[in-house]
Protein backbone atom coordinates (compact mmCIF):
# COMPACT_ATOMS: atom_id res chain seq x y z
CA UNK A 1 0.00 0.00 0.00
CA UNK A 2 2.55 2.36 0.96
CA UNK A 3 5.43 2.99 -1.12
CA UNK A 4 9.37 2.67 0.37
CA UNK A 5 10.82 5.80 1.37
CA UNK A 6 13.13 7.26 -1.12
CA UNK A 7 16.31 10.01 -0.86
CA UNK A 8 13.88 12.39 -2.98
CA UNK A 9 11.20 12.11 -0.69
CA UNK A 10 13.17 12.57 2.93
CA UNK A 11 15.05 15.50 0.75
CA UNK A 12 11.50 16.93 0.09
CA UNK A 13 10.21 16.63 3.66
CA UNK A 14 13.33 18.11 5.37
CA UNK A 15 12.60 21.31 3.10
CA UNK A 16 9.08 21.23 4.23
CA UNK A 17 9.98 21.12 8.14
CA UNK A 18 12.74 23.82 7.05
CA UNK A 19 15.34 21.23 8.15
CA UNK A 20 18.91 20.63 6.16
CA UNK A 21 20.74 17.38 6.11
CA UNK A 22 23.66 16.62 5.06
CA UNK A 23 24.18 13.52 2.55
CA UNK A 24 25.30 11.26 5.28
CA UNK A 25 22.04 12.53 7.31
CA UNK A 26 19.88 11.73 4.17
CA UNK A 27 21.33 8.41 4.20
CA UNK A 28 20.45 7.85 7.60
CA UNK A 29 17.37 9.16 7.64
CA UNK A 30 15.79 7.29 4.75
CA UNK A 31 16.92 3.77 6.05
CA UNK A 32 15.85 4.95 9.43
CA UNK A 33 12.54 6.25 8.61
CA UNK A 34 11.84 3.75 5.82
CA UNK A 35 12.27 0.87 8.60
CA UNK A 36 10.10 3.20 10.95
CA UNK A 37 7.42 3.51 8.20
CA UNK A 38 7.73 -0.44 7.07
CA UNK A 39 6.58 -1.25 10.59
CA UNK A 40 3.83 1.49 10.15
CA UNK A 41 2.77 -1.12 7.24
CA UNK A 42 1.01 -3.28 9.67
CA UNK A 43 -1.91 -0.17 9.45
CA UNK A 44 -1.43 1.26 6.34
CA UNK A 45 -2.57 -2.25 5.02
CA UNK A 46 -6.16 -2.70 7.08
CA UNK A 47 -9.41 -2.11 6.01
CA UNK A 48 -10.87 0.63 8.05
CA UNK A 49 -13.38 2.31 5.40
CA UNK A 50 -16.06 1.96 7.97
CA UNK A 51 -14.34 3.16 11.10
CA UNK A 52 -14.47 6.46 11.91
CA UNK A 53 -10.85 8.95 12.61
CA UNK A 54 -10.23 9.76 16.21
CA UNK A 55 -8.54 12.88 16.76
CA UNK A 56 -8.91 13.19 20.34
CA UNK A 57 -9.48 10.80 23.08
CA UNK A 58 -12.70 12.29 24.42
CA UNK A 59 -14.12 14.19 21.59
CA UNK A 60 -13.11 18.12 22.06
CA UNK A 61 -15.47 21.30 22.51
CA UNK A 62 -15.45 24.30 21.45
CA UNK A 63 -14.70 26.21 24.41
CA UNK A 64 -15.06 30.15 24.30
CA UNK A 65 -13.81 32.39 27.58
CA UNK A 66 -15.91 34.95 28.41
CA UNK A 67 -15.33 38.48 26.32
CA UNK A 68 -13.69 40.00 29.25
CA UNK A 69 -10.32 42.07 28.99
CA UNK A 70 -7.26 40.62 30.97
CA UNK A 71 -3.99 42.06 30.90
CA UNK A 72 -2.18 40.42 29.07
CA UNK A 73 1.90 39.75 29.63
CA UNK A 74 4.44 42.53 29.54
CA UNK A 75 5.81 43.23 26.12
CA UNK A 76 8.65 43.85 27.31
CA UNK A 77 9.79 40.81 29.17
CA UNK A 78 8.68 39.25 26.30
CA UNK A 79 10.86 40.99 23.65
CA UNK A 80 13.31 40.82 26.20
CA UNK A 81 13.42 36.75 25.32
CA UNK A 82 13.26 37.30 21.72
CA UNK A 83 16.34 37.00 19.91
CA UNK A 84 15.87 40.61 18.20
CA UNK A 85 13.68 43.04 19.27
CA UNK A 86 13.36 46.83 17.96
CA UNK A 87 10.66 49.72 18.02
CA UNK A 88 8.70 47.27 20.03
CA UNK A 89 8.45 44.61 17.80
CA UNK A 90 10.32 41.27 16.64
CA UNK A 91 12.92 42.09 14.31
CA UNK A 92 13.79 39.67 11.77
CA UNK A 93 15.84 39.01 8.34
CA UNK A 94 14.56 40.47 5.45
CA UNK A 95 11.76 38.52 3.73
CA UNK A 96 11.45 40.04 0.32
CA UNK A 97 14.28 40.98 -2.21
CA UNK A 98 15.78 44.52 -1.66
CA UNK A 99 14.14 47.51 -1.84
CA UNK A 100 14.26 49.28 -5.43
CA UNK B 1 14.17 10.02 53.66
CA UNK B 2 10.87 11.09 55.05
CA UNK B 3 8.28 10.59 52.58
CA UNK B 4 6.45 13.92 51.32
CA UNK B 5 3.24 13.17 53.69
CA UNK B 6 5.70 12.73 56.53
CA UNK B 7 7.59 16.17 55.65
CA UNK B 8 4.51 18.54 54.60
CA UNK B 9 3.02 16.99 58.45
CA UNK B 10 6.11 17.90 60.14
CA UNK B 11 6.18 21.20 58.36
CA UNK B 12 3.15 22.04 59.20
CA UNK B 13 3.21 21.53 62.93
CA UNK B 14 6.56 22.89 63.03
CA UNK B 15 8.45 19.73 63.74
CA UNK B 16 11.01 20.37 61.08
CA UNK B 17 11.35 23.28 58.31
CA UNK B 18 10.83 23.81 55.02
CA UNK B 19 14.49 25.47 54.95
CA UNK B 20 15.77 22.20 56.76
CA UNK B 21 13.98 20.09 54.15
CA UNK B 22 15.17 22.27 51.40
CA UNK B 23 19.05 22.46 52.46
CA UNK B 24 18.55 18.40 52.65
CA UNK B 25 17.67 17.68 49.18
CA UNK B 26 20.13 20.17 47.74
CA UNK B 27 22.31 18.81 49.83
CA UNK B 28 21.83 15.05 48.23
CA UNK B 29 21.44 16.99 44.98
CA UNK B 30 25.09 18.72 45.16
CA UNK B 31 26.31 15.16 46.02
CA UNK B 32 25.03 13.01 43.26
CA UNK B 33 24.21 15.43 40.54
CA UNK B 34 27.79 15.65 38.46
CA UNK B 35 27.38 11.33 38.31
CA UNK B 36 23.76 11.46 37.76
CA UNK B 37 23.26 14.33 35.67
CA UNK B 38 19.53 14.30 37.28
CA UNK B 39 19.09 17.96 37.12
CA UNK B 40 20.13 20.69 33.99
CA UNK B 41 18.94 23.70 36.13
CA UNK B 42 19.05 24.36 40.00
CA UNK B 43 18.28 27.41 41.41
CA UNK B 44 19.23 27.11 45.37
CA UNK B 45 18.82 30.55 45.98
CA UNK B 46 15.03 30.79 44.99
CA UNK B 47 14.39 27.58 46.54
CA UNK B 48 16.52 28.39 50.12
CA UNK B 49 13.85 31.73 49.75
CA UNK B 50 10.65 29.91 49.26
CA UNK B 51 11.53 27.02 51.95
CA UNK B 52 11.87 30.55 54.23
CA UNK B 53 8.51 31.88 52.89
CA UNK B 54 6.56 28.43 54.01
CA UNK B 55 8.53 28.61 57.19
CA UNK B 56 6.86 32.51 57.68
CA UNK B 57 3.71 31.07 56.73
CA UNK B 58 4.10 28.12 59.44
CA UNK B 59 5.29 30.56 62.10
CA UNK B 60 2.67 32.99 61.81
CA UNK B 61 -0.36 30.25 62.05
CA UNK B 62 -1.13 30.00 58.52
CA UNK B 63 -1.07 26.63 56.60
CA UNK B 64 1.17 26.48 53.67
CA UNK B 65 -1.49 23.65 52.26
CA UNK B 66 -0.90 19.95 51.72
CA UNK B 67 3.07 20.21 50.16
CA UNK B 68 4.09 22.56 52.75
CA UNK B 69 7.87 22.15 52.82
CA UNK B 70 8.53 19.47 50.11
CA UNK B 71 11.15 19.77 47.76
CA UNK B 72 9.73 18.97 44.27
CA UNK B 73 11.53 17.98 40.95
CA UNK B 74 10.38 19.70 37.71
CA UNK B 75 10.55 18.35 34.23
CA UNK B 76 12.62 20.86 32.24
CA UNK B 77 9.41 21.30 29.78
CA UNK B 78 7.67 22.60 32.29
CA UNK B 79 7.48 26.51 32.68
CA UNK B 80 8.51 28.27 35.35
CA UNK B 81 8.55 31.53 35.60
CA UNK B 82 12.36 33.24 35.44
CA UNK B 83 13.53 29.76 35.67
CA UNK B 84 15.56 28.12 32.65
CA UNK B 85 13.25 25.82 31.26
CA UNK B 86 14.75 24.08 28.05
CA UNK B 87 12.78 21.14 27.32
CA UNK B 88 16.43 19.13 26.73
CA UNK B 89 17.13 21.06 24.00
CA UNK B 90 19.39 23.75 22.42
CA UNK B 91 16.95 25.22 20.83
CA UNK B 92 15.89 26.72 23.99
CA UNK B 93 18.93 27.29 25.71
CA UNK B 94 18.93 29.81 27.89
CA UNK B 95 15.12 30.66 27.69
CA UNK B 96 13.51 31.77 30.80
CA UNK B 97 9.49 31.70 30.93
CA UNK B 98 7.53 35.17 31.56
CA UNK B 99 4.96 32.67 33.14
CA UNK B 100 4.68 29.63 35.14
CA UNK B 101 2.98 26.51 34.38
CA UNK B 102 -0.48 25.75 36.06
CA UNK B 103 0.98 22.45 37.43
CA UNK B 104 3.83 25.04 39.05
CA UNK B 105 1.52 27.55 40.43
CA UNK B 106 -0.51 24.54 42.04
CA UNK B 107 2.28 23.27 44.31
CA UNK B 108 3.25 26.56 44.97
CA UNK B 109 0.20 27.32 46.60
CA UNK B 110 0.03 24.05 48.24
CA UNK B 111 3.70 24.97 49.64
CA UNK B 112 6.02 22.88 47.54
CA UNK B 113 9.86 24.32 47.57
CA UNK B 114 10.90 24.07 43.33
CA UNK B 115 13.91 22.68 43.65
CA UNK B 116 15.44 22.29 39.76
CA UNK B 117 14.43 21.38 36.28
CA UNK B 118 15.33 17.68 35.51
CA UNK B 119 17.13 16.13 32.35
CA UNK B 120 14.56 14.73 29.53
CA UNK B 121 14.68 13.46 26.30
CA UNK B 122 14.51 16.20 23.65
CA UNK B 123 11.14 17.67 23.65
CA UNK B 124 10.13 14.62 25.70
CA UNK B 125 10.76 12.05 22.50
CA UNK B 126 12.68 9.38 23.62
CA UNK B 127 13.05 5.89 26.05
CA UNK B 128 16.21 7.05 27.62
CA UNK B 129 16.95 10.23 28.61
CA UNK B 130 20.11 9.81 25.66
CA UNK B 131 18.67 12.18 23.25
CA UNK B 132 18.63 15.50 25.87
CA UNK B 133 21.39 18.30 24.45
CA UNK B 134 22.49 18.16 28.15
CA UNK B 135 23.78 14.50 28.15
CA UNK B 136 22.28 11.50 29.28
CA UNK B 137 20.96 10.82 33.15
CA UNK B 138 22.25 7.93 34.47
CA UNK B 139 20.37 5.32 36.40
CA UNK B 140 20.75 5.51 40.31
CA UNK B 141 20.69 2.28 40.56
CA UNK B 142 23.23 1.53 38.05
CA UNK B 143 24.97 4.19 36.96
CA UNK B 144 25.50 2.47 34.06
CA UNK B 145 22.48 2.31 32.49
CA UNK B 146 19.60 4.72 30.73
CA UNK B 147 17.12 5.80 33.63
CA UNK B 148 14.67 5.49 31.29
CA UNK B 149 12.64 8.51 29.59
CA UNK B 150 11.54 10.92 28.59
CA UNK B 151 11.20 12.11 32.04
CA UNK B 152 14.67 10.40 33.19
CA UNK B 153 15.36 13.55 35.22
CA UNK B 154 12.64 13.12 37.54
CA UNK B 155 12.66 9.75 37.83
CA UNK B 156 16.30 9.66 39.05
CA UNK B 157 15.66 12.52 41.26
CA UNK B 158 13.20 10.47 43.15
CA UNK B 159 14.82 7.27 43.02
CA UNK B 160 17.88 8.89 44.34
CA UNK B 161 15.99 10.60 47.14
CA UNK B 162 17.05 14.06 46.05
CA UNK B 163 13.59 15.18 46.21
CA UNK B 164 10.45 13.36 47.55
CA UNK B 165 8.16 14.22 44.15
CA UNK B 166 9.09 15.11 40.66
CA UNK B 167 6.56 16.17 38.38
CA UNK B 168 7.06 14.30 34.62
CA UNK B 169 4.89 14.29 31.59
CA UNK B 170 3.38 11.05 29.62
CA UNK B 171 2.99 11.19 25.85
CA UNK B 172 3.62 7.61 25.26
CA UNK B 173 4.79 5.96 28.58
CA UNK B 174 6.81 8.45 29.73
CA UNK B 175 6.23 9.14 32.96
CA UNK B 176 5.46 5.54 33.72
CA UNK B 177 8.68 3.68 31.69
CA UNK B 178 11.57 5.43 33.60
CA UNK B 179 9.50 5.58 36.85
CA UNK B 180 9.60 1.44 36.50
CA UNK B 181 13.49 1.11 35.06
CA UNK B 182 14.40 3.77 38.48
CA UNK B 183 11.93 1.76 40.48
CA UNK B 184 9.57 4.74 41.64
CA UNK B 185 5.48 5.20 41.29
CA UNK B 186 4.87 6.87 38.15
CA UNK B 187 1.28 7.98 37.31
CA UNK B 188 -0.35 8.73 33.68
CA UNK B 189 -3.67 10.54 34.59
CA UNK B 190 -6.68 10.47 32.46
CA UNK B 191 -6.53 12.75 29.52
CA UNK B 192 -7.19 15.84 30.49
CA UNK B 193 -7.72 15.48 34.29
CA UNK B 194 -4.47 17.59 35.04
CA UNK B 195 -3.59 21.01 33.43
CA UNK B 196 -1.21 21.31 30.40
CA UNK B 197 -0.90 25.50 30.34
CA UNK B 198 2.57 25.92 30.30
CA UNK B 199 3.82 22.07 29.28
CA UNK B 200 5.53 22.15 26.09
CA UNK B 201 3.62 20.77 24.10
CA UNK B 202 4.82 17.01 22.20
CA UNK B 203 1.92 15.59 20.70
CA UNK B 204 -1.36 17.42 22.11
CA UNK B 205 -3.84 14.84 21.70
CA UNK B 206 -1.36 12.63 24.05
CA UNK B 207 0.55 14.54 26.36
CA UNK B 208 -0.53 14.61 30.07
CA UNK B 209 1.66 15.81 33.21
CA UNK B 210 1.80 13.47 35.93
CA UNK B 211 3.96 12.62 39.28
CA UNK B 212 6.53 10.36 40.50
CA UNK B 213 6.89 9.28 44.14
CA UNK B 214 8.94 6.63 46.53
CA UNK B 215 5.56 5.61 47.31
CA UNK B 216 1.52 5.56 46.15
CA UNK B 217 0.11 7.88 48.85
CA UNK B 218 2.57 10.74 48.16
CA UNK B 219 2.24 10.14 43.97
CA UNK B 220 -1.90 10.61 45.33
CA UNK B 221 -0.94 13.23 47.36
CA UNK B 222 0.55 15.45 44.56
CA UNK B 223 -2.05 14.15 41.71
CA UNK B 224 -4.62 15.67 43.93
CA UNK B 225 -3.03 19.32 44.15
CA UNK B 226 -2.54 19.28 40.44
CA UNK B 227 -5.53 17.70 39.09
CA UNK B 228 -8.92 20.14 38.52
CA UNK B 229 -10.26 22.17 36.04
CA UNK B 230 -8.17 24.75 34.41
CA UNK B 231 -9.50 27.11 32.44
CA UNK B 232 -6.34 27.87 30.41
CA UNK B 233 -6.77 24.34 29.09
CA UNK B 234 -8.97 24.01 26.28
CA UNK B 235 -8.70 20.01 27.01
CA UNK B 236 -9.26 20.04 30.90
CA UNK B 237 -12.24 18.21 32.09
CA UNK B 238 -14.36 19.78 33.89
CA UNK B 239 -14.32 18.57 36.65
CA UNK B 240 -12.62 19.71 40.38
CA UNK B 241 -9.84 17.16 41.82
CA UNK B 242 -10.70 13.70 42.32
CA UNK B 243 -10.38 12.50 46.02
CA UNK B 244 -7.18 10.33 46.45
CA UNK B 245 -6.37 9.98 49.96
CA UNK B 246 -9.40 9.26 51.38
CA UNK B 247 -10.04 5.80 49.64
CA UNK B 248 -6.31 4.85 49.35
CA UNK B 249 -6.50 2.07 51.53
CA UNK B 250 -9.97 0.81 50.54
CA UNK B 251 -8.09 -2.54 48.66
CA UNK B 252 -9.47 -4.56 45.84
CA UNK B 253 -11.73 -7.12 47.17
CA UNK B 254 -14.41 -7.98 44.81
CA UNK B 255 -12.85 -5.89 42.10
CA UNK B 256 -12.71 -7.55 38.34
CA UNK B 257 -8.71 -7.20 37.59
CA UNK B 258 -7.91 -8.06 33.70
CA UNK B 259 -5.02 -10.10 32.90
CA UNK B 260 -4.09 -8.66 29.24
CA UNK B 261 -1.98 -10.75 27.34
CA UNK B 262 -1.29 -8.26 24.46
CA UNK B 263 0.36 -5.79 27.76
CA UNK B 264 2.74 -8.35 28.64
CA UNK B 265 4.12 -10.42 25.57
CA UNK B 266 7.17 -10.39 24.34
CA UNK B 267 8.16 -8.69 27.91
CA UNK B 268 11.87 -10.98 30.04
CA UNK B 269 11.44 -13.60 31.99
CA UNK B 270 11.92 -11.82 34.63
CA UNK B 271 9.33 -8.87 34.09
CA UNK B 272 6.45 -11.98 33.24
CA UNK B 273 7.05 -12.95 36.87
CA UNK B 274 6.40 -9.68 38.39
CA UNK B 275 3.47 -9.36 36.82
CA UNK B 276 2.56 -12.77 37.73
CA UNK B 277 3.51 -12.33 41.27
CA UNK B 278 1.01 -8.92 41.11
CA UNK B 279 -1.51 -10.84 39.88
CA UNK B 280 -1.34 -13.61 43.23
CA UNK B 281 -1.57 -10.46 45.31
CA UNK B 282 -4.74 -8.75 44.06
CA UNK B 283 -6.19 -11.83 44.41
CA UNK B 284 -5.30 -13.03 47.44
CA UNK B 285 -6.38 -9.62 48.40
CA UNK B 286 -9.95 -10.73 47.00
CA UNK B 287 -9.93 -9.39 43.70
CA UNK B 288 -11.32 -11.38 40.60
CA UNK B 289 -8.44 -12.67 37.63
CA UNK B 290 -10.26 -12.19 34.39
CA UNK B 291 -7.87 -13.32 31.30
CA UNK B 292 -8.39 -10.87 28.39
CA UNK B 293 -6.70 -10.29 24.76
CA UNK B 294 -6.56 -6.67 23.57
CA UNK B 295 -5.57 -7.29 20.07
CA UNK B 296 -5.42 -4.13 18.86
CA UNK B 297 -2.78 -2.92 21.53
CA UNK B 298 -0.64 -4.79 18.45
CA UNK B 299 -1.40 -1.71 16.37
CA UNK B 300 -0.23 0.55 19.04
CA UNK B 301 3.11 1.47 18.04
CA UNK B 302 2.60 2.36 14.42
CA UNK B 303 -0.88 4.69 15.53
CA UNK B 304 1.29 6.22 18.24
CA UNK B 305 4.41 6.90 15.67
CA UNK B 306 2.47 8.40 13.24
CA UNK B 307 -0.18 10.19 15.60
CA UNK B 308 2.95 11.56 17.70
CA UNK B 309 5.03 12.78 15.23
CA UNK B 310 2.52 14.58 13.03
CA UNK B 311 1.34 16.70 16.15
CA UNK B 312 5.03 17.15 17.08
CA UNK B 313 5.90 18.14 13.82
CA UNK B 314 2.96 21.25 13.91
CA UNK B 315 4.00 21.76 17.38
CA UNK B 316 7.23 22.44 16.85
CA UNK B 317 7.12 24.69 14.00
CA UNK B 318 7.25 27.51 16.24
CA UNK B 319 10.51 27.10 17.01
CA UNK B 320 11.36 29.26 14.24
CA UNK B 321 13.79 31.64 15.66
CA UNK B 322 11.46 34.77 15.85
CA UNK B 323 10.28 35.08 19.10
CA UNK B 324 12.15 32.91 21.73
CA UNK B 325 15.11 30.11 21.79
CA UNK B 326 18.09 29.98 19.54
CA UNK B 327 18.12 32.15 16.09
CA UNK B 328 21.14 31.48 13.60
CA UNK B 329 21.41 34.54 11.18
CA UNK B 330 21.47 34.04 7.72
CA UNK B 331 20.31 36.34 4.69
CA UNK B 332 16.57 35.99 4.50
CA UNK B 333 13.94 34.66 6.97
CA UNK B 334 13.64 31.20 5.28
CA UNK B 335 17.38 30.76 5.65
CA UNK B 336 17.27 31.64 9.22
CA UNK B 337 14.51 29.45 9.97
CA UNK B 338 15.86 26.76 8.34
CA UNK B 339 19.72 27.56 9.87
CA UNK B 340 18.10 27.74 13.58
CA UNK B 341 16.14 24.24 13.16
CA UNK B 342 19.31 22.76 11.70
CA UNK B 343 21.31 23.76 14.59
CA UNK B 344 19.19 24.17 17.78
CA UNK B 345 17.38 20.74 17.28
CA UNK B 346 18.44 16.65 17.64
CA UNK B 347 18.88 14.14 15.24
CA UNK B 348 15.55 12.29 17.40
CA UNK B 349 13.46 15.69 16.93
CA UNK B 350 14.57 15.81 13.31
CA UNK B 351 13.37 12.18 13.00
CA UNK B 352 10.04 12.73 14.12
CA UNK B 353 9.92 15.94 12.62
CA UNK B 354 10.22 14.78 9.30
CA UNK B 355 8.42 11.56 9.78
CA UNK B 356 5.11 13.93 11.23
CA UNK B 357 5.71 16.09 7.80
CA UNK B 358 5.66 12.87 5.80
CA UNK B 359 2.44 11.11 7.04
CA UNK B 360 0.65 14.29 7.08
CA UNK B 361 1.64 15.37 3.37
CA UNK B 362 -0.62 14.88 0.47
CA UNK B 363 -0.45 11.43 -0.98
CA UNK B 364 0.20 9.76 1.91
CA UNK B 365 -2.36 11.19 4.97
CA UNK B 366 -4.64 8.40 4.19
CA UNK B 367 -2.78 5.81 4.35
CA UNK B 368 -0.94 6.55 7.34
CA UNK B 369 -2.27 9.76 9.40
CA UNK B 370 -5.66 8.85 8.52
CA UNK B 371 -5.27 5.41 9.29
CA UNK B 372 -3.20 5.77 12.56
CA UNK B 373 -6.92 7.75 13.89
CA UNK B 374 -9.01 4.97 12.48
CA UNK B 375 -6.91 2.70 14.53
CA UNK B 376 -7.52 5.15 17.56
CA UNK B 377 -10.88 4.64 17.34
CA UNK B 378 -10.35 0.72 17.72
CA UNK B 379 -8.44 1.05 20.05
CA UNK B 380 -10.85 3.38 22.14
CA UNK B 381 -13.92 0.65 22.15
CA UNK B 382 -11.43 -2.16 22.59
CA UNK B 383 -10.44 -0.72 25.70
CA UNK B 384 -14.10 0.20 26.61
CA UNK B 385 -15.24 -3.69 25.76
CA UNK B 386 -12.07 -5.03 28.15
CA UNK B 387 -13.87 -2.44 30.64
CA UNK B 388 -16.93 -4.03 30.41
CA UNK B 389 -15.29 -7.47 31.76
CA UNK B 390 -12.99 -5.66 34.33
CA UNK B 391 -12.59 -2.30 36.67
CA UNK B 392 -9.09 -2.25 35.77
CA UNK B 393 -6.28 -4.03 33.85
CA UNK B 394 -2.57 -5.25 34.67
CA UNK B 395 0.21 -5.79 32.77
CA UNK B 396 4.26 -4.79 32.30
CA UNK B 397 5.24 -1.02 32.10
CA UNK B 398 8.30 -1.84 30.23
CA UNK B 399 9.54 -5.07 28.33
CA UNK B 400 12.77 -5.40 30.06
CA UNK B 401 14.90 -3.91 33.05
CA UNK B 402 17.28 -0.68 32.64
CA UNK B 403 19.34 -0.76 29.50
CA UNK B 404 23.07 -0.01 28.85
CA UNK B 405 23.52 3.15 27.29
CA UNK B 406 24.32 3.25 23.42
CA UNK B 407 21.83 -0.40 23.25
CA UNK B 408 19.20 1.12 21.20
CA UNK B 409 20.49 4.56 19.86
CA UNK B 410 21.53 3.28 16.23
CA UNK B 411 18.13 1.68 16.12
CA UNK B 412 15.19 3.98 16.78
CA UNK B 413 12.47 1.25 16.16
CA UNK B 414 14.23 -0.67 18.75
CA UNK B 415 14.15 2.23 21.22
CA UNK B 416 10.15 2.97 20.39
CA UNK B 417 9.52 -0.91 21.49
CA UNK B 418 10.39 0.18 24.88
CA UNK B 419 6.47 1.56 24.90
CA UNK B 420 5.11 -1.03 23.57
CA UNK B 421 2.84 -1.54 27.15
CA UNK B 422 2.45 1.99 27.76
CA UNK B 423 1.72 3.31 24.51
CA UNK B 424 -2.15 2.57 24.32
CA UNK B 425 -2.81 4.20 27.40
CA UNK B 426 -2.57 7.21 25.90
CA UNK B 427 -4.22 6.52 22.79
CA UNK B 428 -7.26 5.71 24.55
CA UNK B 429 -7.19 8.96 26.94
CA UNK B 430 -7.31 6.42 29.92
CA UNK B 431 -5.18 6.48 33.60
CA UNK B 432 -2.38 4.16 34.25
CA UNK B 433 -0.19 3.78 37.09
CA UNK B 434 3.66 1.67 37.01
CA UNK B 435 4.76 0.26 40.81
CA UNK B 436 7.42 -1.31 41.63
CA UNK B 437 7.45 -4.88 41.94
CA UNK B 438 10.15 -7.37 42.13
CA UNK B 439 13.82 -7.03 40.81
CA UNK B 440 16.25 -8.52 38.96
CA UNK B 441 19.35 -8.24 40.63
CA UNK B 442 19.79 -4.61 41.78
CA UNK B 443 17.48 -3.38 38.90
CA UNK B 444 13.93 -2.61 39.13
CA UNK B 445 10.76 -3.90 37.49
CA UNK B 446 7.52 -1.95 37.27
CA UNK B 447 3.95 -3.34 36.73
CA UNK B 448 1.24 -1.82 35.27
CA UNK B 449 -2.12 -1.03 36.22
CA UNK B 450 -4.70 0.68 33.70
CA UNK B 451 -7.79 1.80 34.42
CA UNK B 452 -10.87 3.48 32.40
CA UNK B 453 -10.94 7.46 32.20
CA UNK B 454 -11.38 8.97 35.74
CA UNK B 455 -10.74 5.95 37.45
CA UNK B 456 -7.61 6.78 39.56
CA UNK B 457 -8.92 5.91 42.89
CA UNK B 458 -8.92 2.57 41.81
CA UNK B 459 -5.82 2.23 40.39
CA UNK B 460 -3.77 3.84 43.52
CA UNK B 461 -6.05 1.58 46.12
CA UNK B 462 -5.27 -0.99 44.01
CA UNK B 463 -1.51 -0.05 43.51
CA UNK B 464 -1.29 0.35 47.46
CA UNK B 465 -2.44 -3.32 48.03
CA UNK B 466 0.78 -4.61 45.67
CA UNK B 467 3.01 -1.97 47.93
CA UNK B 468 2.36 -2.90 50.83
CA UNK B 469 2.24 -6.51 50.13
CA UNK B 470 5.89 -5.82 48.82
CA UNK B 471 6.87 -4.05 51.92
CA UNK B 472 5.42 -6.99 54.54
Amino acid sequence: MASPLRREDVAKVAKLARLSLSDDELDMFTEQLGQILEHANDIAALQLNDVVPTAHPFGLLNVVREDVIEASLPREELLAMAPDAEDGRFAVPRIMGEAP
Amino acid sequence: MSSAAEIAADVRRGATSALAEAERSLAAVRARNEELNVFVHVDEERALARARHVDEQVSRGEDPGPLAGVPVALKDNLCQVGELTTAGSRILEGWRPPYSATVVKRILNAGAVPVGKTNMDEFAMGSSTENSYYGPTRNPHDPSRVPGGSSGGSAAAVAAHMTPLALGSDTGGSIRQPAALCGVVGVKPTYGLVSRFGLIAFASSLDQIGPFANNVTDAALLLEVIAGHDARDSTSLPEAAPSLLAGINAGVAGKRVGIVRELMEGADDEVLAAVEKARATLQEAGATMVELSIPECRLGLSAYYLIAPAEASSNLARFDGVRYGLRVDADDVAAMNEATRTLGFGAEVKRRIMLGTYALSAGYYDAYYGQALKVRTQMIDAFRRAYDQADLLLGATAPSVAFKFGEKTSNPLAMYLSDVFTIPTNLAGDPAISVPYGRDGDLPIGVQLLGPGRSEALLFAAARVLEVERSS
